[in-house]
């Protein structure tokens, strides 16, 4: 026994020391020539997506087609630490039927399963491949759409059909009532106290011997908001012109400066003061938003203004402008449909329009019964969406008490809010 | 006719953007109508520019008050618009690198880059800051108790206020802890009590809805007005026939 021993331990010896000499694997990759077990395998491309699939995108002009594929078996939700991922993205390929070669309509990360081409054209059809990648140079088998694909025209846009629907009620509404009032029926709208305060301000400053400013906002005359605030600059001009006040309209618009002139010129015209017009009181500053602040501040500290109209689309400016405003004493009225900066002129102003007034102001200032009844129609419009939300919290309180999703308040829910107002209706 | 063809090209150009909304054929019509507008405000900035520089001239022609401001003004716009026309100090594009202008101009290291980084940028950064200033005296105004409403504003504003910072958490927790303690109450079922808590509520539901009526309404005045206007019934921003 301890002869066996003795020679083998030498042996095991030497046996130690020549594996000490056998190249490790870590060297054996720095040395050209020398392999691994692992390097000798090649590296496998992830598996290929399957049933690839393409169909007209609906509700377009007939210039889209959804493709669609399932996963491959490579692209996991979630890859272990330390590991990169098998399938970094997947490459859609196109091509029209008639041609041979496919070439790239663009890229779609992992765990995507859809890819939407949006440069098709509806007299051809296309054919589609789509590749999974790990990297430029491991790529997995194209795999094809079965058959031709050709895009389709829809000369509706079926998503918007609810909105349609609203929007024709409102409108039937706001022109039933316009009729109505030319037939002569009268209509009674509520008193607005901030337009009523117009005349007030415009007379105030006329009797101090001072100026009105008017500020239109700083967005361009295709926002609506500037347009309504060009609407209530038509009714101040026109009764500046009557009190002999000036009206100093700075803008930051170029077309809302010719767009004001026009308008401040029409309404000294209808006042029978077309002399009293001075365009040099209509005048461009600046399109950027603090230049024009400090401009429009500056003048109203050199000049104090008795009445500051803000009338239009503010951001962050409309409480420095507000609050110099404020400090020179003057009285201020303030109209916008910004809601995050209605607060601020509500804490600043005298008077403010909040929203839908701010639109009625144009036809309230001009007391014609026909422009009054277009905000009757407005009120059909509040009432359809009053009913909405009543009907609504009634039938989603329903829903929860009843639970489950297969009951008929569920499904009534799920259509208002799909269909109605969601992304079927007021908000595609 | 000086207000009809323009009404004409509103009314033309709406009913064409609404069109556009529901037929898809006809979406690529309202993205050409507002590349018209986009062109048509373009060409008139020189009008805006022409109308500051008469502005200004006639002020320090006239010795009018402040008529040193317009010198800085106009010199500023001249020397920004030669600046930015000559493309100085930009570096030439890696295509066409024989052509000094050849870069963009809104490059940093070009002088109009340089204006607007360094000069610009602060200047607005200033005017921005004082926003802070007029918040606090605005707040003051407005959160004084006057009335109930005021004084309900004000106790609103305070909950709000305080609870948006970590003091608010730290101060009402432990007096939920202690109203928990006297009344009995499950740990944890009066922590809506919080004032983080009460704050994500008035923000969540109060103001939210508060918020919505006002978008409702708004919605529906600008569908209002701009019937009035496509339709010619409210003509006042088109100026006189004369």
């Amino acid at each position: 026994m301890t002869d066996r021993v003795s020679w083998r331990l030498p042996l095991l010896a030497i046996t130690i020391a020549l594996a000490g000499l056998v190249p490790q694997p870590a060297r054996a990759e720095a040395e050209p020539g020398i392999q691994t077990a692992d390097q000798t395998a090649a590296p496998q491309p992830p598996q290929s997506p399957a049933n690839v699939t393409a169909i007209d995108r609906p509700d377009d002009a007939g210039d889209g087609i959804i493709v669609k594929w399932t996963l491959s078996k490579d692209d996991l939700k979630e890859v272990a630490e330390g590991k990169t991922r098998k399938v970094v993205r997947y490459e859609i390929l196109r091509k029209e039927a008639a041609e041979e070669k496919f070439t790239l309509a663009g890229e779609a990360t992992f765990q995507k399963d859809a890819f939407v081409d949006p440069d098709c054209d509806r007299t051809k059809s296309y054919l589609y491949q789509v590749v999974a990648i790990e990297h430029a140079d491991s790529k997995s088998v194209a795999v094809q759409s079965t058959e031709a694909i050709t895009p389709i025209l829809q000369y509706w846009d079926t998503r918007r059909t609810w909105f349609l629907v609203i929007l024709v009620l409102i409108c039937g509404a706001v022109i039933l009532f316009i009729q109505l009032a030319k037939s002569g029926v009268s209509l009674k709208v509520r008193k607005i106290a901030g337009l009523e305060a117009v005349e007030e301000a415009v007379g105030r400053a006329t009797e101090m011997g001072r100026s009105c400013l008017f500020i239109p906002g700083i967005l361009d005359i295709n926002d609506m908001q500037t347009v309504a605030g060009i609407t209530v600059l038509s009714r101040v001009a026109g009764l500046a012109a009557e009190y002999d006040a000036m009206l100093e309209v700075p803008t930051s618009r170029s077309l809302v400066m010719t767009t004001a002139r026009e308008t401040v010129q029409a309404a000294f015209l209808g006042a029978g003061r077309p002399d009293a017009y001075n365009e040099d009181n209509i005048y461009y500053l600046t399109d950027e938003q603090f230049g024009y602040v400090a401009g429009v501040t500056g003048t109203m500290v050199r000049d104090k203004p008795a009445a500051c109209f803000y009338m239009g689309a503010f951001f962050a400016e409309s409480l420095i402008l507000a609050e110099t405003g404020n400090s020179i004493g003057a009285i201020q009225i303030a109209g916008t449909a910004m809601p995050s900066q209605l607060p601020f002129f509500v804490a600043a102003c005298d008077y403010t329009l909040i929203g839908e007034e701010f639109f009625a102001a144009s036809a309230y200032l001009s007391g014609e019964p026909h422009q009054l009844a277009s905000l009757k129609g407005q009120d059909v419009g509040k009432v359809i969406g009053g009913v909405l939300i009543v009907v609504g919290c009634l039938v989603a309180s329903a829903a929860g008490l009843l639970g489950g999703d297969d009951n008929l308040a569920h499904s009534i829910v799920s259509f208002l809010t799909d269909n109605v107002l969601g992304d079927k209706g007021f908000l595609p | 006719m000086k207000r009809t063809v323009p009404l004409a090209i509103a009314a033309v150009t709406g009913f064409v953007l609404i069109v556009s909304y529901f037929i898809p054929y006809t979406q690529s019509w309202g993205e050409e109508a507002m590349i018209w507008f986009d062109i048509l405000a373009a060409v008139a900035f020189v009008l805006g520019g022409g109308n500051l520089l008469k502005t200004h001239l006639q002020k320090i022609s006239n010795r009018r008050a402040g008529w040193g401001f317009s010198i800085v003004t106009i010199s500023a716009f001249l020397i920004t618009l030669y600046i930015g026309f000559s493309k100085m100090g930009v570096n030439p594009a890696e295509k066409f690198p024989e052509f000094s202008w050849s870069g963009d101009y809104l490059t940093e290291s070009g002088g109009f880059g340089w204006i607007y980084h360094h000069i610009y940028l602060p200047l607005a950064a200033t005017m921005f800051s004082l926003l802070a200033f007029y918040i606090a005296s605005a707040a003051f105004r407005a959160f004084r108790a006057k009335n109930t409403e005021a004084l309900i504003l004000l106790g609103t504003a305070f909950i709000v206020l305080f609870g948006r910072t970590h003091a608010g958490i730290y101060v009402s927790q432990p007096v939920v802890d202690w109203l928990t303690a006297i009344s009995g109450a499950e740990a944890g079922s009066l922590a809506g009590l919080r004032l983080d808590r009460i704050t994500s509520t008035i923000t969540s539901i109060f103001v939210l809805a508060g918020n919505r009526a006002i978008t409702i309404g708004i919605a529906l005045g600008i569908v209002s007005l701009s019937l009035k206007v496509l339709l010619g019934v409210d003509r006042s921003y088109l100026g006189s026939e004369e």
